[in-house]
């Protein structure tokens, strides 16, 4: 008969019988893994994307004889809409810097001015929607302009979600100033905020750019 | 933050906790947004003046600025670095960009070779279709 396996003295309660967890936990600050989750959310986030782009670049050529990228596509506006979304990653910047130094009316302003630069993109975007809606390309025209209206609302979508969070943002700090807790949601829509510029890069060059070059 | 309250109890962890991601200068924003304008407005100029007669040519370098400015935003913007959370942002970025590259690469030559396989079609037989 084998003995029972001797158990390590560390993995023993005080009465000699066996432990399943560690007596002492652990202890971490409040929030200390928030910015790796969030991380961890915006790269499966970066997967919804991925899907998005593939699907586009599936489908991206069958216009079903409806129009094509170089009959929609207006490339200065695509400019303009880029610019502010650049713009808007700035000015988070500036945000961020300005809390780093713990001036609320600065934080704020640099929010106000980062969420108007948003909204701005979002007019030039509904604009653009509107006008191809407008001239027959809906998204059930074809599959080319089906994966369009997808991949590029989508991310319109995720603009919005981080307009809304930005103005409620806004209010906690007012309401509460730059608490730890604050400071931690506005580096995680930092992270967002910015994400969603490198997801707009991808736009511009594959569907805007490389559709006129078709 | 409450991050060296806690460094007695020394569980590996050598890095920050709580808010001390590494944070971007009034420089380091500056660069990064000069950059991200001169390597957007390249490829705009390039493809609205048609600079290149070749569009092939035009695609591979308006791609290459993509890239390139695609990681002057994770290092300026989104302060990617190795050292982050203990690597594991590093980690988590790898791990996706594998799956990115399976997920694009991947449909495109499936879809390419299914296309090549189906029965050729003309413009006027797409256009009856429902």
């Amino acid at each position: 008969m084998a003995s029972a396996p001797t158990i390590d003295p560390a993995f023993l309660d005080k009465d000699g019988n066996p432990l399943f967890h560690l007596e002492h936990e652990p202890h971490h600050p409040e929030g200390s893994s928030t910015m790796l989750g969030f991380w961890m959310y915006l790269m499966s986030d970066c997967l919804i994307f991925a899907c998005l782009f593939a699907t586009y670049a599936v489908l991206g050529g069958n216009y079903a004889a409806g129009p094509g990228p170089k009959d929609l596509f207006d490339l200065p506006l695509v400019a303009l809409n880029t610019a502010m979304l650049l713009f808007s990653s700035i000015t988070y910047g500036f945000a961020m810097l300005a809390m780093e130094k713990n001036k609320i009316a600065a934080t704020q302003g640099w929010l106000a001015i980062t969420g108007l630069f948003g909204l701005a993109f979002l007019a030039i975007e509904m604009y653009e929607f509107a006008h191809l809606i407008h001239e027959g390309a809906t998204p059930m025209r074809s599959g080319f302009l089906s994966a369009f209206f997808t991949l590029v609302g989508t991310h319109g979508l995720h603009v919005t979600f981080g307009i809304i969070w930005l103005v409620t943002l806004m209010i906690q700090v007012a309401k509460k100033g730059l608490i730890p807790a604050n400071q931690r949601r506005l580096m995680c829509l930092s992270m967002f905020w910015h994400f969603l510029d490198v997801i707009w890069i991808g736009v511009f060059t594959f569907v805007y750019l490389m559709g006129m070059l078709r | 933050m409450s991050a060296h309250d806690h460094a007695e109890h020394g569980h590996g962890h050598h890095d920050h906790h709580g808010g001390h991601a590494a944070h971007g200068t009034m420089g380091s924003y500056m660069i990064g947004f000069g950059l991200s304008v001169f390597l957007t407005a390249i490829p705009f100029w390039l493809v609205m003046t048609g600079f290149f007669a070749n569009p092939q040519t035009t695609a591979i370098i308006i791609m290459a600025f993509a890239v390139v400015q695609i990681v002057v935003h994770m290092i300026y913007f989104l302060h990617m670095n190795t050292r982050s959370e203990g690597g594991w942002s590093m980690m988590a970025l790898i791990f996706t960009l594998v799956l990115v590259v399976i997920t694009l690469s991947g449909s495109m030559w499936v879809m390419y070779h299914l296309n090549h396989n189906m029965m050729p079609m003309s413009v006027g037989d797409m256009s009856q279709m429902p």
